[in-house]
């Protein structure tokens, strides 16, 4: 019975191939380290999803953020849960991600023929980096005010174009409204929608090109 | 048609779907640029006296903290923002008004009495009673505010933007 509908749907989804090509592909023979990068996709769909969540009660507003996200804690149920998960796999993700490009740098693995993958892992790297600060800033209590008041100065310190940037950054010469929603849209659209196409294009390159050995004696 | 003088229907159609995208293209992106960039383009200037009290208030040669509110429209929000300043009255009739946000990265320094120094807490920037850099990261001494003094009062000038 089971065997007949997987049959349907595999004729017309091509779920074996697509399971032979992405989980039975061959790798050569490596160690622990090789797994950052699921470590790295898992965390971003555990973000995303704890993130999803926690839009449900968050409101990006001045007035607003610090109670609704008082409200998770203490009103909501496993809200203390879902928070913080996001928080701790923030902090995770940084450095899982991080490890992931020391193990990709270590073991030579950025070379021909996959200089892509690593432009795209730059991307990536940066867009994680994004998503710490913007997200920062979202619980608008005293630590999320001050370090976006320092965060966005440090953008501002840039010759020439470095005021134009931190008013950009902020929306105006000072944090306001306008910066919480700025970088509320940054944290739960451009970045995520800008992370999850350029996981594809890596991944997609992963699994074209699979993935390189660890280096011998002869290397 | 090899020998064809007229471009053939696929370049045909290539040309003007890649000219047709560029056009929508263009008509979205360039103004969402200007959407985006609003708010940092429409930053107010803000140009005022500001009055701190009687003269008298300030002891002498005892940096002061005094803070006052101006509210500002940000967007949409109308925003209450606190600023803080020390008001520095020496003997005789000089009074010097500083700033105190850090010159580093805008944290807001405090006047600790012990080293007689104005102390930021973020990054150890430090300054001495004249605002003058004493040790730390930040470029340039404590920003000084223009100040006046009518019928006792004692008035900052406050420039933004």
């Amino acid at each position: 019975m089971f065997r007949k509908i997987f049959d349907w749907l595999d004729e017309r989804l091509g779920l074996t191939t697509i399971y032979e090509v992405t989980l039975d592909r061959k790798v050569p023979k490596v160690n622990w380290f090789f797994t950052l990068g699921s470590a790295s996709l898992f965390l971003f769909i555990m973000q995303g999803v704890t993130g999803m969540l926690l839009t449900i009660y968050y409101v990006p507003s001045p007035d607003h953020a610090y109670d609704s996200i008082q409200y998770i804690m203490t009103g909501v149920s496993f809200g203390w849960l879902v928070r913080g998960i996001h928080h701790w796999g923030a902090s995770l993700m940084v450095l899982v991600v991080f490890l992931h490009m020391l193990r990709t740098f270590y073991f030579a693995a950025y070379k021909y023929t996959r200089e892509l993958t690593w432009l795209t892992g730059i991307v990536l790297l940066l867009c994680t980096l994004g998503m710490g600060f913007t997200g920062y800033l979202l619980p608008w209590n005293q630590k999320a005010y001050w370090a976006t008041t320092v965060g966005t100065k440090i953008a501002g310190s840039v010759p020439f174009i470095g005021e134009f940037i931190q008013g950009v950054l902020r929306g105006g010469n000072d944090l306001s409204g306008v910066t919480l929603a700025r970088f509320f849209s940054a944290h739960i659209w451009w970045l995520p929608a800008i992370l999850a196409a350029v996981i594809g294009i890596h991944l997609y390159m992963v699994i074209r090109l699979g993935i390189s050995a660890i280096p011998t004696e002869e290397d | 048609m090899p020998d064809s003088p007229h471009m053939s229907r696929r370049e045909f159609v290539t040309i003007v779907s890649v000219t047709v995208g560029a056009a929508i293209g263009t008509a979205v992106g360039l103004p969402a640029i200007g959407y985006i960039l609003t708010p940092a383009l429409n930053a107010k200037e803000a140009d005022a006296w500001v009055p701190l009290g009687p003269v008298e208030n300030y002891p002498v040669g005892v940096p002061t903290l005094m803070s006052f509110v101006r509210s500002k429209v940000n967007g949409w929000e109308k925003t209450a923002n606190s600023y803080g300043v020390f008001v520095i009255r020496e003997e005789g009739d000089t009074i010097k008004v500083f700033s105190n946000v850090c010159t580093h990265l805008g944290c807001r320094v405090n006047w600790d009495d012990a080293s007689q120094e104005f102390k930021c807490p973020c990054h150890d920037a430090a300054f001495d009673v004249d605002g003058g850099i004493v040790k730390g990261p930040q470029p340039r001494p404590l920003d000084v505010y223009e100040t006046k003094v009518e019928e006792g009062n004692l008035l900052i000038h406050f420039v933004e933007g």
